[in-house]
């Protein structure tokens, strides 16, 4: 180490913004979790198509019911189902984030103690890894998705304002449901199943945000209900944006709502936080 | 002014208890039981910049606790912190990047990739330049000579390896203080011998203050010229390693090889040494003679088992 004494002063932070030292954190654990991924292949195939077999079991059930019922079941005919079902997939693939489960083990294994250590706030690791570790999955639900277009023929909005919406919706998504999982995340501080109110969040999200089963075919007032709830613009929102044909006003007015979701959550995020890691006491680890 | 001030700190942890058993267990899911556990007691001291200081005490002592309130890992229930002039428990990000905890059964490297890979996360996390960085994971690697190790994933490395890429890792962004709890836990001798070297250097270099706890003395003996004890939270000694045995061993030990090959051992109060070689020699043909304070060892264990704390008594 002969040229230690050159290092002896301590590396001051870069004088760039602080935006920037984001971006490059941002890209650097993507680019870690995307290696991660690439360790273990056959889990990624696994995890891959077990993702898919949900629904193309609703498909495969909502196909049958629409030609059992003429063609079409609530305004959906089956290529509509189809395109819903297959958009539904690459949605729930954007939506993988971190979960109260995790939050159980991170503090059981002392993870979290390490993340407090670093000076940027632990919940970009969180936002950056998941982002980064879905590329592989979407990398490989492409030929899946195309082998289930030919199976089932659907039908698909190409309106360039609709893409563009989908594309910016499925990250709006992505920011939903990261804070919200991070609050209830956050509950392991308060008791050590935090998990417990996760599956009542399950069922919620599973009834009230389009992933059962699109919401028009709900009943009116459990529509009614998701319109003042955050799920919907996870699941349903972006996948209506591709295959719903809905007018600008509508798309525009989509994201305006995640937006707000996305800011309340940080917010809710910034405040629970600061309640919260009060109460860590990193015993064992 | 001093790296670290400390001024009546303390913690309590809230903990549930019951008995064991399914009739208590049925019970407490309707009236919990908690007790509370103070396991930092209203310590005090302070250590300049570039000091050495060892931290002492058994299992459950309070040592970790404390370093994670120095840390910023933990809010203190009482008292007062400051470490480089910053409350940790706010863990501003200017204090995270001038500081680091090395806890010696923790790994917070990338698992499933190559060290390396962690090292570069650690760029974007500290806001290193790359140069700088380059060069201090360089002169860090090569100082510990793991250059064959950076590159295997994290997960095959043995237990002293990974703790050699480990403490890199943590040094990175070349912090000003560091707090090492057990760095050498479950290590060989070679590989502890390595890193007390390492970090001696490194707090020649950079004139880091250091705090480290550990259980073999032979780190503290080789790295600290100060040392704490702290026995069940409460601070008990604080100053020399010297006057540490000096307050706490009331006896010294004269080894005498007799002319007849006889080896004699005894133990004496400290104030009767003279006399008691005097004596010896009078009295025996001794061919050889030592007098030796006991092992820091000896000293420490006096002092956790508590005997210490009493009244020495005569021999």
């Amino acid at each position: 180490m002969s040229s230690a004494e050159a290092a002896a002063a301590p590396a001051a932070p870069r004088a760039e913004s602080w935006l920037r030292s984001l971006a490059d954190f941002y890209a650097t654990t993507m680019r870690t979790q995307i290696q991660t991924q690439f360790q273990y292949r056959a889990a990624t195939y696994g995890y891959t198509l077990g993702l898919v077999a949900e629904p193309t079991i609703y498909l495969v059930v909502w196909s049958t019911i629409a030609r059992s019922h003429g063609g079409a079941v609530g305004g959906f005919d089956s290529g509509h189902f189809a395109a819903y079902y297959i958009v539904w997939t690459l949605v729930r693939i954007m939506n993988i984030v971190f979960t109260p489960y995790g939050w159980e083990e991170r503090i059981r294994e002392g993870q979290l103690s390490g993340a407090l250590l670093r000076p940027i706030h632990p919940i970009h690791y969180d936002i950056a890894g998941f982002a980064g570790g879905k590329v592989p999955w979407l990398v490989m639900y492409v030929p899946i998705a195309a082998g289930l277009s030919l199976a089932f023929h659907p039908s698909f909005g190409t309106d360039p304002l609709s893409v563009v919406v989908f594309l910016v919706a499925i990250w709006g998504a992505y920011l939903i449901r990261s804070f919200a999982l991070w609050l209830l995340g956050m509950c392991t501080f308060w008791t050590t199943r935090g998990s417990a109110i996760f599956e009542t969040y399950m069922l919620a999200e599973l009834l009230l945000s389009g992933r059962l089963l699109p919401l028009q075919l709900m009943p009116h007032w459990s529509q009614t209900l998701a319109s003042f709830l955050p799920f919907k613009w996870t699941f349903f929102f972006p996948i209506e944006a591709l295959v719903g044909n809905l007018s600008t006003g509508e798309l525009l007015r989509g994201l305006a709502f995640q937006l707000l979701w996305i800011a309340a959550g940080a917010l809710a995020v910034h405040v629970f936080w600061r309640l919260s890691v009060r109460r860590y006491t990193a015993v064992g680890n | 002014m001093p790296s670290v001030e400390v001024q009546n700190l303390s913690k309590i942890f809230r903990v549930p208890e019951r008995e064991a058993g399914m009739q208590a267990a049925t019970r407490s899911l309707f009236r919990r039981q908690w007790r509370d556990v103070h396991a930092v007691d209203g310590i005090s001291f302070s250590i300049e910049p570039g000091e050495v200081v060892g931290f002492l005490g058994p299992n459950g002592a309070g040592k970790t606790t404390t370093l994670k309130m120095l840390s910023g890992l933990l809010y203190p229930t009482g008292g007062e912190v400051r470490v480089l002039g910053h409350v940790p428990s706010k863990r501003e990000r200017d204090y995270l990047r001038r500081m680091t905890l090395v806890m010696g059964n923790r790994n917070q490297l990338q698992w499933d990739l190559p060290a390396l890979d962690s090292f570069e996360l650690n760029r974007a996390v500290y806001r290193l330049p790359r140069e700088d960085f380059t060069r201090t994971r360089d002169e860090l690697v090569e100082l510990l000579d793991i250059g064959d190790l950076v590159r295997k994933p994290v997960r095959q490395l043995s237990l002293g390896e990974r703790m050699k890429v480990e403490i890199v890792g943590s040094l990175l962004h070349l912090p000003q203080v560091l707090f090492l709890d057990e760095p050498t836990i479950g290590l060989d001798v070679t590989m502890q011998k390595r890193i007390r070297s390492f970090v001696a250097d490194y707090n020649l270099r950079h004139g880091a203050t250091v705090l480290l706890t550990s259980h073999y003395m032979a780190d503290v003996e080789a790295l600290c010229r100060r040392v704490l004890v702290i026995h069940q939270g409460q601070l008990l000694f604080d100053g020399d390693l010297a006057a540490l045995t000096h307050r706490f061993a009331p006896l010294k030990t004269i080894e005498a090889v007799l002319a007849d090959g006889e080896t004699v051992r005894l133990s004496v109060p400290k104030e009767e040494t003279s006399e008691a070689t005097a004596r010896l020699l009078a009295e025996h043909d001794v061919v050889d003679l030592t007098v030796e304070d006991p092992p820091i060892e000896d000293v420490i264990e006096r002092v956790f088992a508590g005997e210490a704390l009493a009244e020495p008594a005569p021999a």
